[in-house]
């Protein structure tokens, strides 16, 4: 029992920071960079994206024992391009302003690796009470890094914050371009791994994917490198 | 004619999908390792965005608008991207074996490649006809295929470089790509 308990606010917390999908996992690398040219960008894009990564959670965890194991990536991307179209009637509704600057990024949570990555490897396989844990972890865990980004790309780049003017001597707009953004997120994964102090992963995307033993891809990529050595 | 140069040149190098657009971030990171897997990737990618732009552009004015169903677009695309995917992969598998064996293995990564999706759904906001479309497609295509091409060469001296132990990897390659971008912001302005 006390196991179980513990597990619970792992669950939540493990997203925010042990395993934060974008600086530590590095998934999602396209919304990432696309949207944090402003804090509050970064904000409304990880908000949206922690719903549908919430909802899409619950539901593939409810349906869990009715999807078919061979069409199931196909069903998980249906129940999430569901959602997404949700949340874009309501922010097209609600809050106009937020709706035009994310854009066509909206649309692409459909394929955001981090949530379709939630629903393979933790979804399918816990309840509905654990699975909305992880996917609220998840989500914020997104959210921080993406406000962080964006905080900093809004204030080198424009010498504002959050839409107050902080009066920077020196702005360099380079970083609200998007070689800023590589930049940003290259410094900003080398802080974490510094701050970590680990040794930071050599290989990038594939091997942190939950989908990559079944990937032929990597699975290539792997026997390559076997071949190499 | 000239038109179609402009959408072609723009979608390949102006707003070039990867460095100025951010779609397909993952592929250009996990696959830009070697030249030949890179070439690989671009070209498969370059195939399916075009025989997916045909297929969405027709389901969305043939089915979506008469029906009054536009907002369904992200969900038919989706789909319709993932049958694709596996039915291009079905057919070289059985047809032409020799181009399955060199593209085979990236296909099934296109499907969650969101500058596929994010082409078609460009070319209905945009309201490009047709062609347009597949000029657009193509372009895109090539601008990836060119941005996975030259930063694969990239990473291949950045490996061989001494870096500080913090930027070793990730890091690195990600500061990497964002000099790759800066030389293809030389082209911003190309069409006033």
């Amino acid at each position: 029992m006390a196991e179980q308990k513990k597990s619970n606010l792992y669950e939540l917390t493990k997203g925010i920071i042990k395993e934060n999908p974008t600086l530590v996992t590095l998934l999602g690398m396209c919304p990432t960079l696309a949207v944090t040219t402003m804090a509050s960008n970064g904000i409304g894009m990880g908000l949206a994206t922690t719903f549908v990564l919430v909802c899409s959670n619950i539901v593939i965890s409810l349906l869990k024992n009715v999807i078919p194991k061979a069409v199931r990536l196909p069903c998980f991307i249906v129940i999430i391009a569901g959602f997404v179209t949700l949340i874009e009637f309501l922010l097209k509704g609600y809050i106009p302003a937020l709706y035009d600057s994310l854009g066509l990024f909206l649309s692409l949570i459909t394929v955001n690796c981090i949530i379709l990555g939630r629903a393979e490897a933790f979804a399918s396989k816990n309840g509905i009470f654990k699975s909305a844990l992880d996917g609220l972890g998840m989500g914020l865990g997104f959210t921080l890094s993406l406000f962080t980004m964006g905080s900093i790309r809004e204030i080198i780049g424009t010498g504002q914050w959050m839409g107050i003017n902080l009066h920077l001597p020196v702005t360099m707009t380079l970083f609200i371009m998007p070689a800023g953004g590589f930049f940003t997120l290259g410094v900003v994964i080398a802080l974490v791994n510094k701050l970590a102090n680990k040794k930071p992963p050599k290989e990038i995307g594939c091997s942190a994917c939950p989908n990559a033993k079944n990937c032929p891809t990597f699975n290539k990529q792997l026997a390559d490198k076997e071949v190499e050595e | 004619m000239k038109e179609l140069l402009v959408i072609l040149l723009s979608a390949m190098l102006v707003d070039n999908f990867v460095l100025s657009k951010f779609m397909g971030i993952c592929p250009f990171l996990g696959v830009s390792k070697k030249l030949d897997s890179a070439v690989g990737m671009g070209i498969a990618v370059t195939f399916v965005m075009i025989c997916a732009t045909v297929c969405t552009a027709l389901v969305y004015s043939l089915i979506l608008v008469p029906m009054e169903l536009e907002y369904l677009k992200t969900i038919a695309f989706i789909l319709i991207i993932a049958l694709f995917v596996q039915i291009v992969e079905m057919i070289l598998k059985k047809k032409v074996p020799s181009l399955y064996k060199a593209l085979g293995v990236y296909l099934p990564l296109i499907t969650t490649n969101c500058a596929v999706l994010g082409v078609t759904i460009l070319n209905i906001d945009n309201s490009y006809t047709m062609l347009q479309s597949v000029i657009n497609s193509l372009g895109a295509g090539l601008g990836f295929t060119l941005a996975l091409v030259i930063f694969s060469g990239v990473r291949s001296r950045v490996n061989s470089a001494d870096i500080p132990e913090t930027f070793m990897g990730i890091p690195s390659t990600l500061i990497a790509g964002s000099i790759v971008s800066v030389s293809f912001m030389g082209f911003s302005g190309l069409f006033g």
